[in-house]
């Protein structure tokens, strides 16, 4: 208890005004807690009360008698002129307490059971906890008969293909690990773009694919049924193409989809031979895009924009051949285009430097640059040596991907650049600076950028990308492909506005960027 | 045609694990959306948790066969008795306390302060000194009151001659023993010792025990679980609530006394009774005790039959794990203090009380009681809040006890540790709060959720078992 110690006591008695126990400790702790107060006790007036009080030092005298209707307010105070304050500050308190609403808070699951109680008509689960606890959470999933999108990255190979087995077992779909986006039943998921309704449906097994060729197919007025991703590793020989051959075979019997796309870095040799066998007993137009791989597919498409065209140009009932014409006019526009940019940069500069966030965009930025991958009759620039930190067959691996050589695409979303930061669709500083860096080298004519928009991604890159451009236009040339619609959060039009103001060209598509900015370094490399 | 194929037809409704973001992109679209406030899993070792989700199927069932022994207890007062006529293997140096296994060096304040008192109140000793000389001496036998087929509050010190409630599950015919409780303020079971202590236990002894002995006996079988449920009808959750189950306990038992007892003694007993609000939670703790005892040596079992505290240890024990005590030490409670205390008077968390919320009562009926729900300190809200968290990490619910807040929902009914680990969703536990000098008595209450080291070892100690005996459990002392 209490040693006498000084202070000045002051106090009150208010007549029968009731408050339960817990809410005068309740006032009572904050009071303590206040400027000035060295002891502090609210209560009613009971004989017990009293007593408490009396052996705290508190029991004032002119407390009097008192019923225990009475609430009795003693404060020991380190100054006299404390008391006034405080007992304002107590009254509010009381107030408070008698207007104290139903704060109505909402249970807040704190597990999947706990959700699927809340939401019994849950049939998709969202996973994007870190990577060791991914596999439980999809695991526990399944077995309540969810499908799975697995957006974590970091799951080992086992046990993705333990769970592909599990949901296959149950005719459940596991997007993932390391699935970025999707579009099911219209409803974006992850990193995804707001594309209207239609009847093309998309597998992917490459994240910014799905997103580039979607929101191209929304541009040129098509619409998606189903975008499925399968996360990248789903098309090795180890797991098997599981997902990938589930998401085409439920598209082939999805009567809602006209047109099946597919889209992929080239898969492992069974897989690829799987998928085929699953293609050719399919009944509707199916478009095949194994980035790179262009074997026994020389008439298909070559990029995520021809893929994206074919597969509209199918769906119009057209004939995707006749959609090259129109490409290969643009071609022509942005060689010109290339011509204009280069003839104000000096011969000095005339290295292409690419900083990607999307990996599928670096990949297919080194099948345009430096790959044989010439779709009907299309003359792609070539760059060489092209390097890498994500190098493909066609490029060279970069000593450090911190530091470019010659002609660089960077892929910034791998791991060397992730671990501990968030992805660089969402922070653009490390792709900021670097873009600096580029400008300031003496070598460099052009550098590349993806920008992503939709959903997930920064909620305004423009913002940040705007004055860095603007601080490089009068020493490079910057060019920029921007994914995203009109629907988008971002609004693709705008983007492309403050882009361009800033200084930017900004190409129609991943691969027309890659082709404007790929011309530039070539025609720079040419010069005399 | 797989599941896949169904799904396109169907509106797309998500639960979101992770990435809060996309959880609001999903509502802005408009989608059915249930975002998981996730955590990690607590930290097991890794062969403990391949051998239980090896095991999940067995777990499953074996849970199943627990949740039904406790859904079927039928708690009932039969009547009363000394401890050492009624309590198996109380012999006369023997003194029984709450919570785990614990020595005479390790004891709390609280706890050591009942122990003395106890030996005062026994005649062993005349002095504190003495006692306690007495108590460190080696020919005190310490044994927890859960050992013993009992039960007791706060230090929970039962000593020979104390009376003590038998209660009996009518179902299975095994029987829980109880202290009587002695109200508030300084008292035994906070450690209190003086003059004024030991003579209030023995008028408990000479005056309170025959008068109700004679009712009881008059009334016949009390039925606990109909008496329970009521009261969770009426704003308590019979851990820090008991205010209506002691005045319906007042209700059946004063006929009988009146016809019983003569007019003073009657009259000091029915007073005594009315004067603490708590006087049905001994009773409410042995109901929790008859009914879980039924549920132990259930081999594979991850459910908990005990959660206990002695003021150093808060241990856990379960279905499927015989008499193994797993132990983590006992926190003190986040509480609102009387006023004059704070935290740091605080002993650590002491009782067996917390059966009943191995029981699906006290903190996980917390949103039947919305008179106390301001110790978590929030509105009802929060309570609903806290119960609806406790479904999470429950084996069932109950059929009996409900709760009108929830649409007289059953209360979450067996604590399965596997969930507790997945989930790292712990226990929440209503307690008292004692100080932690001895002799001075309680100083707030509160609530918090049980320390997670007793359900990590309980998880581990599962798995050896179900390691060893290829899932089959040593057969624990089933009463």
């Amino acid at each position: 208890m209490l040693v006498a110690s000084p202070g000045v006591l002051a106090g009150q008695v208010k007549k029968g005004a009731y408050f339960d126990s817990v809410t005068l400790m309740t006032i009572g702790r904050h009071v303590q807690s206040l400027a000035g107060v060295m002891d502090a006790a609210i209560v009613m007036g009971t004989a017990e009360n009293r007593a408490i009080l009396e052996a705290s030092g508190l029991l004032l005298p002119e407390f009097g008698q008192t019923r225990e209707t009475d609430l009795l307010i003693a404060l020991k105070l380190a100054d006299a002129s404390r008391a006034e304050p405080v007992l304002t500050e107590i009254e509010q308190q009381f107030q408070l307490a008698r207007s104290r609403k139903d704060q109505g808070s909402q249970a807040r699951p704190r597990s999947l059971d706990g959700a699927i109680e809340a939401l019994p008509g849950a049939n998709l689960a969202l996973i994007s906890v870190a990577g060791r606890f991914a596999a439980d959470e999809a695991r526990r999933a399944l077995e309540r008969g969810l499908h799975v999108m697995l957006f974590s990255d970091n799951v080992p190979i086992d046990q993705e293909i333990a769970l592909k087995r599990l949901a296959a077992d149950r005719g459940l779909l596991v997007m993932g690990p390391d699935c970025g986006t999707a579009i099911v039943n219209g409803v974006p998921l992850g990193f995804a773009n707001v594309v209207p309704r239609g009847s093309i449906g998309v597998v992917a097994a490459a994240g910014t694919g799905l997103q580039e060729v979607a929101t191209l197919i929304a541009q040129g007025g098509g619409g998606i049924s189903q975008a499925l991703g399968t996360g990248g590793r789903d098309i090795k020989a180890k797991v098997g193409g599981t997902s990938f051959a589930m998401a085409l075979e439920a598209l082939a019997n999805d009567p809602a989809t006209a047109v099946i796309l597919l889209i992929a870095k080239p898969p492992d040799p069974p897989v690829a031979e799987r998928i085929s066998a699953i293609v050719q007993g399919v009944r509707k137009p199916v478009v095949t895009l194994f980035l790179g791989d262009r074997k026994g597919a020389e008439a298909g498409p070559a990029t995520l924009e021809e893929a994206a065209r074919a597969a509209l140009a199918l769906w119009r009932g057209e004939d995707p051949a006749a959609t090259q014409d129109d490409l290969k006019r643009r071609d022509r526009d942005q060689l010109a285009a290339a011509e204009r940019a280069a003839a104000r940069l000096p011969a000095s500069r005339r290295y292409l430097r690419g900083l990607f966030s999307g990996g599928t965009f670096c990949a297919e930025a080194q099948v345009i640059l430096a790959g044989d991958a010439i779709a009907a009759g299309r003359g792609f620039p070539r760059l060489a040596p092209l390097f890498s930190n994500a190098p493909t067959q066609v490029t060279a691996r970069l000593d450090s991907a911190l530091v470019s050589q010659a002609h660089t695409v960077v892929d910034l979303g791998e791991d060397e650049f992730t671990q501990g930061r968030p992805h660089p669709m969402i922070d653009y500083d490390l792709r900021l600076r670097r873009l600096a860096a580029e400008a300031a080298d003496p070598e460099v004519a052009v550098v590349l950028l993806d920008v992503v928009l939709g959903y997930g991604s920064h909620e305004d890159p423009a913002s940040e990308l705007a004055p860095a451009i603007a601080a490089v236009q009068d020493r490079i040339v910057v060019v920029c492909s921007v994914t995203g619609t009109e629907a988008d959060p971002q609004s693709r039009s705008r983007t492309v506005r403050q882009l361009e103001a800033a200084g930017a060209l900004v190409a129609p598509s991943n691969a027309a960027a890659c082709h404007l900015a790929g011309w530039i370094a070539r025609l720079q490399e040419d010069r005399p | 045609m797989t599941r896949l194929a169904d799904l396109f037809g169907q509106k797309l409704e998500v639960v979101n694990l992770g990435l809060e973001s996309f959880a609001r992109t999903l509502r802005q679209v408009g989608a059915p959306t249930v975002h998981v406030d996730w955590t990690p899993p607590l930290d097991v070792a890794p062969d403990a948790r391949r051998v239980i989700q090896a095991n999940s199927e067995r777990i499953a069932a074996a849970n199943a066969e627990a949740l039904a022994r406790i859904l079927a207890g039928m708690p009932q007062l039969v009547g009363m008795g000394r401890a050492r006529d009624v309590i198996p293997g109380m012999s006369e140096d023997t003194l029984l306390h709450a919570g785990p296994p614990i020595s005479w060096e390790r004891m709390c304040g609280p706890m050591r302060g009942a122990v003395i008192g106890a030996l005062l109140y026994e005649g062993r000793s005349r002095t504190p000194q003495e006692a306690e000389r007495l108590a460190a001496s080696g020919a005190i036998h310490y044994a927890p009151c859960h050992e013993h087929a009992a039960v007791g509050p706060m230090a929970g010190v039962i000593s020979p001659s104390m009376p003590v409630f038998v209660v009996k599950n009518a179902e299975f015919g095994n029987l829980a023993f109880a202290t009587l409780n002695e109200g508030l303020g300084k008292v035994l079971r906070y450690g209190a010792f003086g003059e004024d202590v030991v003579r209030r236990l023995h008028w408990m002894a000479d005056v309170l025990y025959p008068v109700l002995d004679r009712a009881l006996a008059r009334l016949g079988a009390m039925d606990l679980k109909n008496l329970i449920a009521q009261a969770l009808h009426m704003g308590d959750e019979v851990h820090n609530r008991n205010r209506a189950a002691t005045s319906l306990f007042v209700r059946l038992v004063a006929p009988a006394i009146a016809r019983t007892s003569s007019g003073e003694d009657a009259g000091s007993v029915l007073e005594f009774i009315h004067s603490n609000d708590h006087f049905f939670l001994n009773l409410s703790m042995a109901a929790s005790k008859a009914t879980l005892d039924a549920a132990r040596g259930i081999a594979g079992s991850s459910v908990a039959v005990v959660m206990a505290r002695n003021g150093t240890d808060f241990g856990v024990q379960l279905a499927g794990t015989g008499d193994a005590w797993f132990t983590g030490p006992a926190e003190v409670p986040d509480a609102l203090y009387f006023p004059g205390f704070s935290k740091a008077d605080a002993n650590p968390d002491i009782g067996d009380s917390a059966i009943t919320e191995t029981n699906g009562l006290g903190g996980f009926a917390i949103a039947a009681s919305p008179a106390i729900v301001q110790f978590v300190g929030g509105g009802p809200a929060d309570a609903i809040r806290y119960t609806t968290q406790m479904y999470e990490i429950a084996a069932g619910e109950n059929q009996t006890y409900q709760i009108p807040a929830l649409n007289f929902r059953g209360t979450p009914t067996g604590i399965d540790v596997v969930k507790v680990v997945e989930k790292a969703v712990l226990p929440f536990i209503d307690t008292g709060v004692a100080h932690k000098e001895p002799g001075i008595g309680q100083v707030g209450a509160g609530v918090l959720n049980a320390p997670s080291q007793p359900f990590v070892r309980a998880y581990e100690g599962l798995a050896r078992v179900l390691q060893a005996n290829g899932g089959l459990a040593s057969s624990g002392a089933v009463s």
